[in-house]
């Protein structure tokens, strides 16, 4: 039996807006153990980045978070920043979405390796800039000991995205957050970075979690996976599972909307209508007014998730067949 | 960064000559002379004069003879007062006004910046409020009015500083006119700071650097302050030579013996020796700040060196 590293209970997150608020993220709930690789996947907007920057107390000055996430027995959530300071960059570490903006420009890459071992630890400055060079050579950057005296503008994209794989992982974290960490990159260097990522994490026994909007980057990497729809968990379970039988609507039309995994259709067809606007979710069912399946309990009432065996969760009223042709 | 040190220092003299012949110029073609008293000069008099000065000679003439005594570091004679130059005015005032104006920089750069910053750290919270109205006040009075309200204030009515004048030099005197000069300093720059730093606090590197656990004091020191710090710096070189020359205002006004009084005396005068030459001087002085400011840019800003 795996280690369990991070158990997340009803998280959710809160904007406050001039007037009003809007929940970002509602009840979310999992757990994380050893060595797992977790997908969390959505349309833009649908809360994925939040949930995880709320557990890294990273939300913006307006976002609020409550719930739990405990690592082993301290809950990270609504924790001071100080005392989180202990925790990130050590046991939890993130990778961001966007790699050519998130190193510091007027820093050398060294340095911004450096701080992370001096200050979990302990090692005096010279020791540390030799350790992270290792690092920066284990994942896979040439010449290390010269790009870690350049400054982040002098690196490509992936050279850059591998320098924050580096950087998060310098402590073995327990867990990495990797926030669509191939999005800007192009199609050969994705590719790379997600066997990177595979076999760094298998190597610490880091779990990860991944972050993405393209179904294309989940499949073969990914153990389970998390399907995110307005705020909320829509559909959890094993990849594979979710692939072949997906059982919410959502899934299914994220599965055919992606190129190579919509085998099963002859064509690419995106879903229809747009993602909801947070502050104005339908009654009911969020999903309701794209759903191909819906029926009159939908647009009353909200589908809570839940269990449907082998390991399966689903927030769905509709127990028939999920074809593709109903849709189309 | 030696090579580029080198290359704006290159770039830089042509702007100097540019910048003396546009000043020579415009001094020159302006009407009304240096001896054009309330009394006129019998004419062999003025002639001996104007020979003695070189006015005589054709514009051109005079400039060339100028350039070639400024290249010699001779930046010329008063023409209205006897024996007196403007070498002369710059050793006896120059060192006074460079104090004032440079203690006025320090002083309001290090609390502009402290300001600024810790405004922006408690964004809307009562400190940026109490700086939003302290700079309001630095930035919407006139020197001339500030200096009277402080004077009236805290030299005559409280008495804690003398109201003006300058006796054996003690730093009680220059604590009325530095404050006059600091405070808008001081203001804008504090507002600049604010700014950027609440930008760069926002910044994705600054919440990588905040995700890494290594506090908040070294994420401000490290990580967010040499960003920060790039469109302040290059308002310091203007904000200094402001300084400067709101400096010849300012002694004037409580009775400081810098170079303010026999500038202002010269200009009313026309004495061209005197107006020019220091004018060229503070060119130069600009020219100077404007060079230090882009090599501090460049060490804050590593594009910049490779550009
Ligand atoms: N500071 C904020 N104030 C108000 N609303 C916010 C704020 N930050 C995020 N949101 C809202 O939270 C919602 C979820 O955002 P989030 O960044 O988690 O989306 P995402 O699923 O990561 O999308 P993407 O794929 O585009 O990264 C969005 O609708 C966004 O408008
Ligand atoms: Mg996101």
């Amino acid at each position: 039996m795996p280690n369990t590293v991070l158990t997340v209970e009803d998280l959710s997150v809160t904007f406050a807006l001039h007037d009003s608020e809007v929940h970002a993220v509602r009840d979310m709930n999992f757990t994380l153990t050893e060595s797992e690789i977790l997908a969390v996947v959505g349309e833009s907007g649908s809360g994925k980045s939040q949930a995880f920057l709320s557990i890294m107390g990273l939300l913006a000055r307006n976002g609020r978070a409550t719930g739990k996430a405990m690592l082993g027995d301290i809950n990270l959530v609504g924790m001071n920043k100080s005392q989180l300071d202990a925790y990130r960059g050590k046991d939890i570490a993130m990778i961001f979405q966007d790699p050519m903006t998130s190193l510091n420009p007027s820093l050398r890459v060294r340095t911004q390796l450096a701080e992370v071992l001096v200050k979990h630890r302990g090692f005096d400055k010279d020791k540390a800039i030799r350790a992270a060079i290792e690092m920066l050579e284990r994942v896979g950057i040439p010449e290390p000991a010269k790009r870690a005296n350049a400054f982040p503008h002098e690196l490509s994209g992936g050279m850059r995205q591998r320098v924050m794989i580096a950087m998060a992982l310098l402590c073995q974290p327990k867990i990495l957050i990797a926030d669509e960490p191939t999005t800007a990159l192009d199609v050969t260097v994705q590719a790379q970075m997600l066997d990177l990522f595979k076999s760094l994490t298998q190597d610490f026994g880091t779990a990860l979690v991944l972050i993405t909007h393209d179904l294309g980057v989940v499949a073969g990497v990914a153990d389970r996976m998390m399907v995110m729809y307005g705020g909320r968990a829509v559909e959890k379970g094993k990849v594979d599972d979710l692939f072949y039988d997906p059982r919410h609507p959502y899934t299914l039309g994220l599965l055919h909307s992606t190129p190579h995994i919509a085998h099963r259709a002859a064509r690419l067809d995106p879903i229809q209508g747009l993602p909801p606007s947070l502050e104005h979710l339908p009654k009911g069912c969020s999903f309701n007014p794209r759903c191909a399946f819906r029926f009159e309990r939908c647009l009353i009432e909200r589908p809570p998730l839940t269990p449907t065996g082998e390991g399966r969760e689903k927030a769905c009223f509709y127990e028939g067949e999920l074809s593709y042709e109903k849709v189309a | 960064m030696l090579g580029y040190a080198l290359r704006r220092v290159l770039s830089a003299i042509p702007i100097a000559l540019i910048a003396v012949t546009i000043c020579f110029f415009i001094l020159r073609l302006a009407p009304g002379g240096p001896f054009d008293g309330e009394r006129a000069l019998p004419p062999l008099v003025l002639a001996n004069l104007r020979a003695h000065y070189n006015l005589d000679q054709p514009l051109v003439v005079q400039y060339f003879i100028y350039i070639w005594r400024l290249l010699h570091g001779d930046l010329g004679p008063s023409m209205v007062i006897e024996g007196f130059s403007v070498s002369r005015l710059i050793a006896i005032g120059f060192p006074f006004t460079l104090t004032l104006a440079l203690t006025a920089f320090v002083i309001a750069t290090f609390v502009g910046l402290v300001a600024g910053m810790i405004a922006a750290v408690n964004q809307n919270k009562w400190p940026d409020y109490v700086l939003v109205l302290v700079v309001m006040i630095g930035v919407i009075i006139p020197n001339f009015l500030m200096a009277a309200l402080l004077q009236l204030w805290f030299g005559v009515y409280l008495r804690w500083f003398p109201a003006g004048g300058w006796v054996n030099g003690s730093w009680m005197h220059l604590v009325l006119p530095v404050t006059v000069l600091a405070w808008p300093h001081a203001a804008r720059i504090s507002r600049l700071m604010r700014g950027s730093m609440i930008e760069v606090l926002g910044t994705n590197y600054v919440r990588t650097a905040r995700s890494k656990g290594i506090g908040q004091r070294l994420v401000l020191a490290r990580h967010a302050i040499k960003p920060a710090l790039i469109p302040v710096v290059s308002y310091l070189g203007p904000g200094l030579s402001y300084l400067l020359t709101g400096s010849l205002a300012v002694e004037q006004i409580f009775g400081l013996p810098g170079i303010g009084k026999y500038f202002i005396t010269a200009a009313l005068n026309r004495d061209y020796g005197i107006v020019l030459g220091t004018t060229i001087l503070y060119m130069f002085i600009i020219l100077a700040l404007n060079l230090i400011v882009d090599l501090v840019y460049a060490w804050l800003d590593p594009k910049v060196r490779y550009r």
